[in-house]
């Protein structure tokens, strides 16, 4: 088990970071450390990726008679993708939260609830 | 370009036309003018997918390869009679919701940001539409990024500071629920080295044994089921649909949940095939008590909402319970009647929210008080409404009453009686959250300085596109041979592998 555990230490890594993020992402009030669990929980998936095309001892994928193990350049490209979206995500969210924040005047979930439902009462 | 030239691209002309207006949008940056050129735009991608289905009714199914690369090393499309016929119900409500959507984004949007509205909602439609033709997992993806990335935007631009906070939370759940998605492609490449859906279907048999694969399987269908707001995982849904601009909604729920369903059951019937997800991994004994689950409750709650947006919001999620319970029934009835109830929900809905648009822009709020005496100040917009929600309860003679009969035909079928009771049950739901809007219209006066002057009939360009589709939804009722007969031929196309 340790073993495996050992040699397998960067899908470890992968699921810490999967639920520290996820964590982050539920059980953090401020909108922006919800943002930043966000980016802790993609970043895992890239890890993922990044490990599922990596062969220990091998190359770069080029086309050559001296090596015959390449790493596989699939995964890397594939991730590359999911980066560019991750970026586009937490920009748009970070958008999102200026705009909150001018909004409310306060980035703390539970108080913008408070606002909401003072709103509500106020309104009805 | 010759016609033929047309027709043979026909799969990534869906794509490119909206893809292409999004930029064009941003660089004319006139309003008028960016709504003239989106309007064209969602009515020629219409018109692809109206030549799609055509092809696919004709020909059978086909594949498309992008750029000549053959799968599964290149990235193909892949048409038959069920994504055709997703994408025909997508482009047609984006079809019908821009022309309206000219006057109600000026009443709600701000003058210099409404052109960004049209190109959201372009690069909106152009995600939609991809997730629905193509044939690789890693490519609804993207295409699913690209929707939704547009769609937080949308959502957004709502009206008052709650709209940026439902598009936050909307945001943040999204992500999740997309980045799940990758997490599971990704375990199913690692295992299979392919990422082409028909490849994989052929590679998974093999390996069903695998914890790598069943993980996959979790993850992917968690992260779908997110998207598409099956309860219990809806709660983004209610503020989203509430918070932005009412054309918006009216285009999202007619379109986002139904692909992100569509997506949810390609991958459960094609990519894993029906055996490996009802019998190893029994997903129906999750799905239809979860889809039941959220029929009963998100209606009842839809009968307390005040807030119309919010009500018609929480119906929805109601709606989506019908159609995955219809593919919870894995049967060629359940099936279709799902994928029917996908095509006249979208009717019935769309019809809805665009109503409501009518009374936002006339009146302003929409809440059950606000529609006191309504009924004799628009009473066209009211009627439409009223029609509308008859077909959302399933009155005979309307569109929603043929899906609702495949759903309960489906569960008697397998001897389900208490499923069918339900369904049934859940359509008096609807009659009263429905009909608590139609008695304050109709028949609580109006409160004195109540509705605003302005509220009168709304104009004309909103009127026609209201009832074409309330028109549509009497059609599809009484002459179901074009939605029902396409949804049994994709029912029959996903069950291919089980018998």
């Amino acid at each position: 088990m340790l073993e495996l555990l050992a040699l397998h230490y960067n899908y470890l890594a992968v699921v810490v970071l999967m639920m520290t993020g996820l964590y982050v992402v539920i059980a953090n009030g401020n909108l922006v450390k919800k943002v930043i669990g966000l980016n802790i929980f993609q970043t895992s998936v890239f890890i993922l990726y990044i490990s599922f095309g990596k062969r220990l001892g091998g190359t770069a994928p080029i086309l050559s008679p001296d090596f015959e193990l390449y790493s596989n350049p699939l995964p890397h490209v594939l991730i590359l993708t999911a980066i560019v979206v991750g970026v586009a995500t937490t920009a748009l969210a970070l958008a999102l939260v200026i705009r909150i924040h001018r909004g409310y005047g306060t980035l703390e979930e539970d108080e913008i609830e408070r606002i909401e439902a003072e709103e509500q009462g106020g309104a009805g | 370009m010759s016609a033929t030239a047309v027709m043979a691209h026909l799969p990534a002309l869906a794509v490119v036309v909206p893809l292409m207006t999004a930029p064009l949008t941003v660089l004319v940056n006139r309003p008028a003018l960016v709504w003239r050129l989106a309007t064209l735009s969602c009515l020629l991608t219409f018109a692809v997918a109206v030549g799609l289905l055509a092809r696919v009714l004709e020909l059978g199914p086909f594949v498309y390869e992008i750029g000549g690369w053959a799968a599964p090393w290149g990235i193909e499309y892949r048409i038959d009679a069920f994504n055709a016929y997703v994408v025909l119900v997508v482009t047609g409500v984006s079809a019908v919701a821009m022309p309206f959507a000219r006057r109600s984004v000026e009443r709600e949007v701000e003058r210099d940001r409404a052109y960004l509205l049209y190109c959201a909602w372009m690069l909106a439609l152009t995600g939609l539409v991809g997730i629905a033709v193509t044939g690789d997992l890693f490519n609804v993806f993207v295409f699913l990024e690209i929707s939704s990335l547009a769609t937080y935007v949308l959502v957004s631009m709502g009206r008052g500071r709650a709209a940026p906070l439902a598009a936050l939370r909307y945001l943040v759940v999204g992500t999740v629920g997309a980045t799940f998605f990758l997490i599971g492609v990704g375990l199913l490449y690692e295992m299979t080295g392919s990422l082409n859906m028909a490849d994989l279907a052929a590679r998974i048999p093999p390996i069903a044994d695998s914890r790598v694969v069943h993980a996959g399987f979790v993850f992917i269908v968690l992260g779908l089921a997110l998207k598409a707001a099956l309860f219990p995982l809806h709660a983004w849904l209610p503020g989203a649909y509430g918070a932005a601009p009412s054309a918006v909604t009216a285009f999202l729920a007619g379109t986002a949940t139904k692909v992100a369903i569509y997506a949810l059951l390609r991958v459960v019937f094609t990519v894993f095939g029906a055996r490996f997800a009802f019998g190893t991994m029994a997903f129906d004994v999750l799905l239809v008590p979860l889809a039941l689950a959220g029929i009963l409750v998100a209606s009842a709650v839809a009968v307390f909402q005040q807030d119309l947006k919010r009500m018609l919001a929480y119906s929805s999620v109601a709606q989506i319970g019908y159609m995955l319970l219809g593919a919870g029934l894995v049967s060629e009835a359940g099936l279709t009647g799902g994928i029917v109830h996908m095509f006249n929900h979208a009717l019935a809905k769309t019809a809805l929210f665009l109503a409501l648009g009518c009374i936002a822009y006339r009146v302003g709020t929409v809440t059950v008080a606000s529609m006191a005496g309504l009924g004799r100040r628009m009473p066209w917009t009211m009627a439409a409404f009223v029609l509308g929600g008859l077909s959302l309860v399933g009155v005979p003679l309307t569109a929603g009453f043929v899906s609702k009969w495949y759903l309960v035909q489906a569960a008697l079928e397998r001897d389900l009686w208490w499923v069918a009771a339900i369904v049934l049950f859940a359509s008096v739901l609807a009659l009263i959250y429905t009909g608590r809007v139609a008695e304050a219209a109709y028949f609580r006066p109006a409160v004195p300085g109540g509705l605003p002057d302005r509220a009168r009939e709304a104009p004309l360009s909103m009127l026609v596109p209201v009832w074409l589709l309330v028109g549509l939804n009497f059609y599809f009722g009484i002459d179901a041979a074009l939605s029902a007969g396409v949804a049994g031929e994709a029912a029959r196309g996903l069950l291919g592998g089980v018998s």
